[in-house]
């Protein structure tokens, strides 16, 4: 029924159409087809003009309606040494393109408006004029000179690499300046895109990061981090990325599958994101997210309930946040990388890094398990040994344990969470990682349940022994100095917490054997039923 | 056959004087043609071919914007249900059983992003746009027979039909088609593991886009060798229209282009089919770290842009040259500066071979490269900019007639302009680090080569459908059209440009992920609404276009206009062959309008003593 109202709109539509053109062309025959083309002429003329007015006024008043929406203007300043620059030479190519814009659009609509047909006069024969057109190619010609210079001047400030010409910039890596000297520090971070997330590195109290190698890549170790390089020891897996106000930073950006772009709107910031080759972009954000907040505080359109549906709720000027995107498609949930960026003073960035430190990627995720390239050393074996025959003791349900679960922001709207098929969206280190990683074949899914029971057992291990964290804990300041003596002192730590810990880590071998046996069954599941 | 003597009849009357056999023992009692499939199908009659291209463009125009109308819905009105298109769409509608809402499956919104891409710039603005008006023009305005080659000219066409079948195949496909962007950046176009477009559907979009390349190939062989060698006696290069010159080098750019598209393709091809790695290096996707290693991303990149920024002048210099003879026409004035016209147009063709990478600025290339593209880049600002400013000075002091083909052309200035500022932006690459694949950079390219292009396609179509059919389109649906689509457009695609220069990125299946883009609920349903009835008025171009082919208006004279040009030398109704009986020759550029107090001069008249005089007093 419905189709056939469809249609049969369609044919009235078609009718209506088709009688509008008759009707205007017998109408114009009966007044005379001199008249008539003579009448329209006219009409159309004068709507040159009104389409001018129209069409200047739309834009001027778009512009003043947009005005607090764009980047740049209104309440939306550019918190990034590099974005106002760029922004002056948006400005400077406003001007002049707007000049030239309100002008041919004049003459242009004017001219067509001016000479309509008349049928006293003949269209003068004017081929060319040499001198104008001499004038009018030297005039652009010129304005582009001038864009290009200002342009280029733009890029290769914004676009300069700290590596390049650190020495001359005074750039060292954060933590080995001397900061009150006046030596500039520029810290590194990583970001690595992935079908559909990003996944945000710090480099850790040494300011470097590890080198990572996607054949190393596995449930539990997303990034393929290589361990056996010192580098990697400390740097930390973030849920947001934590700046420092003032501060140079390179992000070293790359990609685990296809393309991305690490977009920051924000902070004009934007490169693709290229699987086997890490680009970069360098910026030093001027303003703390507070700061920003207190700024959009003073604007109208910023004290407004964040949710229209909330009116109680925070205002929308509190609840700004930068946000980090991505800007290659990438795959059906390209629209939903999105981290938070957090900017925050020198003294809250240490006390952060302070904190944050003790959440490396390596003691908490990997030191003594399966993954661990350092498993052969006599003092991790005995862990792990110690860990297998306490595990055949003690039973608590792998549940009764909490996986440690970092403090990720809530899935955003739309975002495609549900089933395995959408991939790695889950937080990272949570321990349900390898479930959620693609189940399009058989042996993924294996592999992906065996990965989701390692880490599952990894996680109940790290939570349970709560000794063996404060062993780590003392091992850390042996990690500011070189990874090999940390992974000693730690282990040190472990053998004298071994009692303190023996309890805990039966449990969790418990834990472990339980996560297999269920891996086991999976498996067998999976591929008894492929679907 | 009955047709021809009919016209020869006419010929005697008003252009005998004019015509020298230039071939002899041509045309004399010809059964060319004569069958229904010979005539219809498989025609090498080049004024028949223009018109297979431009219908199979207008349809594949209507399935592109309704593709376009099917996300915009869904971004002007995310919360709405679609449940109504399950029909048509079928599974890419998910129905929540628990409200009855239908959503539309963020997978195939890219496909269908993608295919709008696609679909509009090769399969509408290429072949439908170069493909219509080469055809039909070049050897009708240089006083040519048909082309060098009608055979492959015939080729030509029905590989650009088997493209168009092969894509349109591929929409069916389970796997969906393929949803990587137009652009169809590896590695996500190379990994069925990536996207399930890139399966079956990718395999389908380059098949299909080589049979394109081979068609465009077969086409711009043949355009330039009939531009070169079967001009008719007196018919120099600097006495081609404009259209012909636009028409000629945009062959060229296709030419040396497309070549290169394929051999980009041929590579992802190897790389999805065996295990090559052109642009493939240290992946994990899947649950799997791929073997291949060593392939650049961006190499594909520069291949893809080697072709991708020729083409779009591939698409805007045929309607930049359909606008120029537009308005001349109807101004009743010469084109301003015509040595400077075609001097842009080379000067645009070759810059156009040397501005590839600004598409590339913030894709990981040196930014010490970007350098030397911002630098060419801007330098074409200088061609368009005078090619902007002579059309405005061939409106000055002119006798305007507001045709609906002439007011599509004035919209094409307007257009040209606004959509080529926005290009200044962007080719500096300090800009584009905010603006780089931003709504700004939608709007930017929808303005200046999407309706711009379009414009210049209905100028074409509007002027030159008396030449195709013997008949007039409607004149005031034409206007309604043309008002409603200027409008319309501008409408939709200005207020991109705000949202763009609030960071939004393209591409977006919903904006409200982000905070900086979730406030542009009021804009977006603006957009979306306008462009459904910015689609309507062109629906209306579609029915009076079929209407007129069988009940316009006819036409009585040869030369409604009052044109200079060749083709309206021809009969109402040209056979094979053009002209029956001799061909004309010329003498004179084809822009005489009001010289010497006259109306106009036909390019085949020849120059009286007292003209020789006048020249001589006013050169050009």
């Amino acid at each position: 029924m419905m189709y056939l109202i469809a249609i049969l709109i369609a044919i009235l539509v078609f009718v209506i159409v088709v009688q509008i053109g008759k009707v205007n062309e017998l109408a114009a025959r009966l007044r005379g087809e001199e008249k008539a083309e003579h009448d329209g002429n006219e009409w159309n003329a004068r709507m040159m003009l009104v389409f001018l007015v129209g069409f200047l006024a739309f834009a001027v008043g778009t512009s003043v309606y947009y005005y607090p929406y764009m980047l740049g203007y209104g309440p939306n300043i550019l918190p990034t040494i590099h974005g106002p620059q760029i922004m002056q030479l948006f400005n400077i190519t406003l001007f002049f393109t707007g000049i030239v814009f309100v002008i041919t659009h004049i003459l242009l609509f004017w001219f067509a408006y001016r000479y309509r047909n008349s049928k006293d006069r003949v269209a003068e024969f004017i081929p060319h004029d040499n001198k104008l057109e001499i004038i009018w190619t030297a005039i652009p010609a010129v304005v582009m000179a001038i864009l290009v210079v200002f342009g280029l001047v733009a890029w290769n400030d914004a676009m300069s690499d700290v590596d390049a010409d650190g020495e001359a910039l005074g750039y060292v890596k954060v933590g080995t300046g001397d900061v009150e000297n006046g030596t500039k520090n520029y810290i590194e971070i990583g970001a690595t895109g992935l079908q559909f997330n990003w996944i945000l590195r710090h480099p850790g109290r040494d300011g470097l990061l590890g080198t990572k190698n996607w054949q190393l890549i596995t449930g539990s170790n997303q990034l393929g981090q290589d361990f056996k390089d010192s580098k990697n020891i400390d740097d930390i897996i973030l849920d947001e990325l934590v700046l420092p106000k003032g501060h140079t930073v390179r992000a070293r950006i790359s990609s685990r599958d296809v393309l991305h772009n690490f977009d920051i709107p924000h902070f004009f910031v934007k490169m693709d994101a290229i699987p086997g080759m890490p680009t970069y972009f360098k910026f030093t954000p001027t303003m703390t997210t507070e700061e920003y907040r207190d700024h959009l505080s003073q604007f109208p359109e910023w004290q407004v309930p964040a949710d229209p549906e909330e009116p109680d709720g925070p205002q929308r000027w509190e609840a700004f946040n930068f946000e980090l995107a991505c800007a290659e498609l990438c795959g059906k949930g390209h629209y939903s990388m999105r981290k938070i960026v957090r900017v925050v003073t020198e003294e809250e960035y240490n006390a952060w890094l302070d904190q944050a430190e003790s959440t490396s990627f390596y003691l908490n995720e990997i030191r003594g398990t399966d993954d661990d390239p350092f498993l052969s050393r006599p003092t991790l074996q005995i862990e792990k040994r110690i860990r297998e025959r306490e595990a055949k003791k003690a039973k608590p349900a792998p549940s009764d344990v909490p996986a440690p679960t970092p403090g990720d922001t809530p899935a955003p709207e739309g975002q495609p969470l549900e089933g395995g098929e959408t991939g790695s969206i889950q937080p990272l280190n949570s321990g349900t990682v390898g479930t959620s990683t693609t189940t399009t074949t058989v042996g993924n899914a294996v592999q992906s349940t065996v990965n989701s029971a390692t880490i599952t057992g990894t996680n109940v291990v790290n939570s349970a022994t709560e000794a063996v964290q404060t062993g780590v804990n003392t091992a850390i300041n042996a990690v500011n100095n070189a990874a090999n003596s940390a992974t000693n002192a730690v282990n040190n730590a472990v053998e004298t917490t071994k009692e303190a810990a023996s309890s805990a880590a039966d449990k969790a071998g418990d834990a472990i054997d339980k996560a297999k046996d269920k891996a086991g069954e999976v498996k067998d599941n999976l591929l008894n039923n492929p679907k | 056959m009955a047709d021809l003597k009919h016209n020869d009849g006419l010929l005697v009357e008003e252009y005998a004087d004019y015509l020298y056999d230039g071939f002899h023992d041509h045309h004399h009692g010809d059964k060319y043609q004569t069958g229904f499939i010979s005539h219809y199908i498989f025609s090498m009659d080049h004024k028949m071919i223009a018109k297979q291209f431009l219908i199979t463009g207008m349809f594949w125009g209507l399935i592109g914007g309704l593709m376009s109308l099917v996300f915009r819905l869904q971004l002007g009105f995310p919360e709405a249900s679609m449940a109504w298109l399950k029909p048509l769409l079928g599974k890419w509608i998910t129905i929540s059983e628990a409200t009855g809402v239908g959503t539309l499956d963020p997978q195939f919104y890219y496909a269908l992003v993608t295919m709008h891409g696609t679909i509009l710039v090769f399969f509408v603005l290429t072949a439908g746009l170069s493909g219509t008006f080469s055809n039909l023009l070049i050897p009708l305005q240089l006083g040519a027979r048909d082309m060098a080659s009608p055979f492959m000219n015939m080729l030509s066409y029905w590989f650009f039909f088997l493209a168009g079948a092969v894509m349109f195949a591929s929409l069916f496909l389970n796997t969906g088609p393929f949803s990587g962007g137009w652009t169809a950046y590896p590695p996500l176009s190379a990994l069925p593991q990536a996207s399930s477009g890139s399966a079956g559907g990718m395999t389908l979009w380059i098949l299909s886009l080589v049979l394109f390349v081979v068609s465009v190939l077969l086409g711009g062989i043949n355009y330039i060798t009939t531009v070169l060698n079967l001009r008719t006696k007196g018919m120099s290069l600097w006495r081609m229209p404009l259209t012909i010159w636009a028409f000629f080098v945009t062959a060229i750019l296709g030419l040396l282009s497309f070549p290169v598209l394929a051999s980009g393709f041929f590579l992802v091809m190897c790389d999805r089919g065996l295990n090559t790695s052109f642009f493939l290096n240290e992946i994990y996707v899947g649950g799997q770290a791929l073997e291949q290693v060593g392939g650049s991303p961006i190499l594909y990149q520069h291949l893809f842009w080697f072709l991708g920024h020729p083409e779009v002048y591939i698409i805007i210099l045929p309607a930049m040259g359909l606008v120029s003879e537009v308005l001349a026409v109807n101004a009743r004035k010469p084109i301003f500066g015509y040595h400077a016209m075609v001097y842009s147009i080379m000067a645009i063709g070759f810059l156009s071979f040397i501005v590839w990478a600004h598409h590339m600025f913030m894709a990981g290339v040196n930014p010490f490269i970007s350098n030397i593209f911002v630098i060419f880049t801007l330098i074409i600002a200088v061609p368009s900019a005078v090619k902007v400013f002579n059309w405005i000075s061939t409106l000055y002091g002119g006798n305007i007639r507001f045709n609906p083909g002439m007011l599509f052309a004035i919209g094409f200035v307007s257009l040209f302009i606004s959509g080529g500022l926005t290009g200044i932006f962007l080719g500096n690459s300090a800009i584009d680090i905010p603006m780089h694949d931003t709504y700004f950079v939608v709007a930017h390219f929808h303005i200046v080569m999407g309706v711009a292009a379009f414009f210049g396609m209905f100028a074409g179509v509007y002027h030159w459908f008396p030449k195709m059919y013997g008949r007039f389109m409607n004149d005031t649906l034409g206007k309604i059209h043309f008002w409603g689509t200027m409008i319309g457009a501008y409408a939709v695609f200005w207020p991109m440009h705000y949202i763009g220069m609030a960071g939004v990125p393209r591409r977006y299946y919903s904006f409200s992920t982000f905070d900086f883009s979730n406030q542009f609920a009021a804009t977006n349903e603006f957009i979306t609404i306008a462009a459904i009835i910015t689609f309507g008025f062109q629906v209306i171009f579609v029915i009076n276009f079929f209407y007129s082919i069988f009940y316009g208006k006819k036409q009585t004279t040869r030369n409604p206009y009052g044109a200079t040009t060749l083709e309206w030398t021809t009969a109402i109704n040209p056979g094979h062959g053009n002209w029956p009986g001799g061909i004309p020759a010329v003498h004179r550029w084809a822009y005489d309008y009001g010289k010497m107090g006259e109306e106009f001069i036909p390019q085949v008249e020849p120059v009286s003593e007292k003209e020789k005089e006048f020249d001589e007093a006013h050169p050009h």
